[in-house]
């Protein structure tokens, strides 16, 4: 029976297109992923894509100092839109984030291996992606300086946290995401950093990575108990991707605004989150497939596997969507009814229709198996749910907030110059961040490259 | 006892994984225990064929784990019944559905951190020397070479004999490891 499974299971596996490209070797892999940052010239292209993502990055610091120095005026939100686009990009950039760990994580336990050569950069993309989403609640404080104050510690005004607060849930959880999350990442990178470390030829490198290799030398105790911990971050971090989007969305659904007081929220953010954090996995992965020619090892079946997961995460997105609907009509409270009435037909409309479009029409070409082949349009999917996957925080958030319980209390929400600045400069960081890894970190996990060659196995000896 | 301390061990260099795997066997059969197996990615067969199952890690994790749930909850509840009780919507002090979340987040915490640094301590590591990477080519182990060490700490070492024995096991080579 269990030979029978397994003879089935290879059998699928050779039927479909491969996870890498034959003809490789140890060393051939060893030695193509660590070539572009030790070996290869950095181009024209990473200076100048680094150059203009700098600038952005420049803009951010502009933007919070002018906020530091002013004030949150600064920004368009005011009574009764008192979260718009800072909480919109923090819930943005958190669901980015969770591909990579999903990736990571969950993906190793369900024994996925095509996962091997995408979970390095998509667990920097969370790392970035957390760094920017942290900015946002930091500085919306108002006080940055005194943002320590969110987490519990003695001090002389004799006060303490709220626990019964989502918003003191929310520290919990995304700063011990941040922190797992680096751990992982950096467990992870210790084998290939002594590989960094045995393969560089000039001096600074190999100090630079022998330090940060710790001393690794590869040995088979050392292996044992690294595969244990690999494994058992992993089983950690797969509760915690789930928890701290529930947690973000507790954010929402604690409160008893119209639009945020609802039990599926938990489970429609966490979906949202997967499927937003692939398209930007898909929209990285893209490019620096063709740029630094690793075509062999993120391969088109990856990016196919990528478009189901997508497909996949857009329906539960848009059937989080007509679940809204339904149960404001069917709650037959008038202001859930009114709700999800504004969101359809009253002044930001175009902009709820348009996320229909982007996160529930468009991910349905991927059914098609020539669409998901397709680079140009694994692309413009991509781009087109990132953006529609900000438009969704955008409406659930603005548009449950402008129009609340009392018509006197109405007004609309329009963002300035300082939130787009901000928003803006949070791609910039991302982008600078994304630049610095791949030049100076391996971006595919080399060794876990090396254990799904085929010479990799250990034949069975009598 | 002077020939312990001249060198570390005897180190034999091999091409895949099967040899290495075949010659901890060997060695193992042979009697030698004060051995270890370097290899460029985790080869679950070595650990087997060298004789290690068991490692504390997963105790340690359980424990850190535990540790953090206990300690996530306790802080809460302290703060909000003992140091700073508030009435908030006539819930109890003790309102334990809320605390939930970071008793979550703090038991997943402190069982990560348990295992990086559980990992890394039991490891030995930071440790930035090791007498193997006095070997040239032992720089290879990073990439696609897998090497034994035999370490001169073992009772049945002996510097002819035992590299009489590792020559049996068809390495590529064999070299002294000096301290």
């Amino acid at each position: 029976m269990v030979q029978e499974s397994a003879g089935q299971s290879s059998l699928t596996e050779a039927s479909q297109p491969p996870i890498i490209e034959p003809g490789h070797t140890f060393s051939s892999v060893t030695d193509k992923i660590s070539s572009v940052v030790l070996i290869q010239r950095t181009s024209r292209g990473w200076f100048l894509g680094f150059g203009l993502a700098f600038l952005l990055l420049i803009l951010l610091l502009f933007a919070l100092t002018v906020l530091v120095f002013t004030g949150i005026g600064i920004w368009g939100n005011n009574i009764p839109v008192g979260w718009a686009f800072e909480i919109v990009g923090f819930v943005w950039w958190i669901g980015i984030g969770h591909a990579g760990t999903l990736i990571s994580a969950i993906l190793l336990l369900l024994r996925q291996e095509w996962r091997t050569s995408i979970n390095r950069f998509a667990e920097a993309m969370t790392l970035f992606a957390v760094a920017c989403a942290a900015i946002y609640p930091a500085f919306h404080v108002g006080r940055p300086w005194l943002a320590y104050w969110l987490f519990p510690y003695p001090n002389t005004m004799g006060t303490w946290p709220q626990f019964r607060s989502p918003l003191i849930w929310d520290v919990f959880a995304v700063s011990t995401y941040a922190t797992v999350s680096l751990l992982f990442w950096f467990v992870g990178l210790i084998p290939d950093l002594a590989t960094l470390r045995d393969r560089a030829q000039k001096r600074l490198p190999r100090v630079v990575y022998g330090m940060l290799a710790m001393g690794w030398r590869g040995s088979a105790r050392h292996w044992h108990r690294y595969e244990t911990a690999y494994l058992l971050l992993a089983g950690l971090s797969t509760p915690l991707v789930l928890s701290v989007h529930t947690i973000v969305s507790f954010d929402f659904a604690v409160s008893i605004i119209p639009g945020w007081h609802a039990t599926i929220f938990p489970p429609y953010f966490v979906a949202g989150a997967i499927f937003a954090g692939f398209a930007m996995v898909l929209i990285l992965a893209i490019p620096i497939r063709r740029i630094y020619g690793l075509e062999d090892f993120i391969t088109m079946r990856h990016l196919e596997n990528m478009a189901k997961i997508i497909l996949v995460t857009g329906l539960i997105v848009a059937y989080g969507y007509m679940m809204e609907a339904f149960t404001a009509w069917y709650s037959a409270n008038p202001y859930e009814g009114y709700m999800i009435l504004n969101r359809m037909k009253g002044p930001y409309a175009p902009f709820y229709w348009a996320l229909i479009a982007c996160n529930a029409l468009t991910p349905q070409v991927f059914w098609l198996k020539r669409m998901r082949t397709s680079i140009p349009v694994l692309f413009a999917v991509a781009l087109v749910v990132s953006i529609g996957m900000w438009l969704e925080r955008f409406i659930i958030i603005v548009t449950s907030l402008h129009r609340d319980f009392l018509p006197s209390s109405w007004r609309m929400y329009y963002p300035t110059v300082f939130d787009f600045a901000t928003f803006i400069g949070t791609i910039g960081l991302f982008v600078s961040l994304l630049f610095l890894f791949v030049r100076f970190l391996p971006m595919i996990s080399i060794f876990e490259m090396r254990t799904i060659l085929p010479q990799a196995k250990v034949e069975e000896r009598s | 006892m002077k020939r312990r301390t001249t060198i570390y061990g005897l180190i034999a260099e091999f091409d895949g994984p099967g040899s290495l795997v075949a010659a901890a066997h060997r060695a193992r059969q042979a009697g030698y225990r004060r051995m270890d197996g370097y290899s460029p990615y985790p080869i679950e067969e070595l650990s087997e064929a060298m004789g290690f199952h068991h490692t504390r890690l997963p105790l340690i994790v359980l424990t850190g784990g535990i540790l953090g749930g206990i300690g996530g909850y306790l802080l809460q509840y302290w703060v909000s019944v003992i140091e700073y009780p508030m009435n908030i919507g006539g819930r109890p002090l003790n309102s334990w559905p809320s605390f939930i979340p970071v008793t979550f987040e703090t038991t997943v915490l402190l069982a990560a951190l348990a295992a990086v640094f559980g990992m890394l301590g039991l490891n030995g590591l930071p440790m930035p020397y090791h007498p193997v990477f006095n070997v040239p080519r032992f720089a290879l182990a990073s990439r696609d070479r897998f090497f034994l060490c035999i370490e001169a700490a073992d009772p049945k070492f002996d510097r002819e004999a035992t590299m009489q024995f590792l020559k049996t096991l068809e390495p590529r080579n064999v070299s002294e490891v000096p301290h």
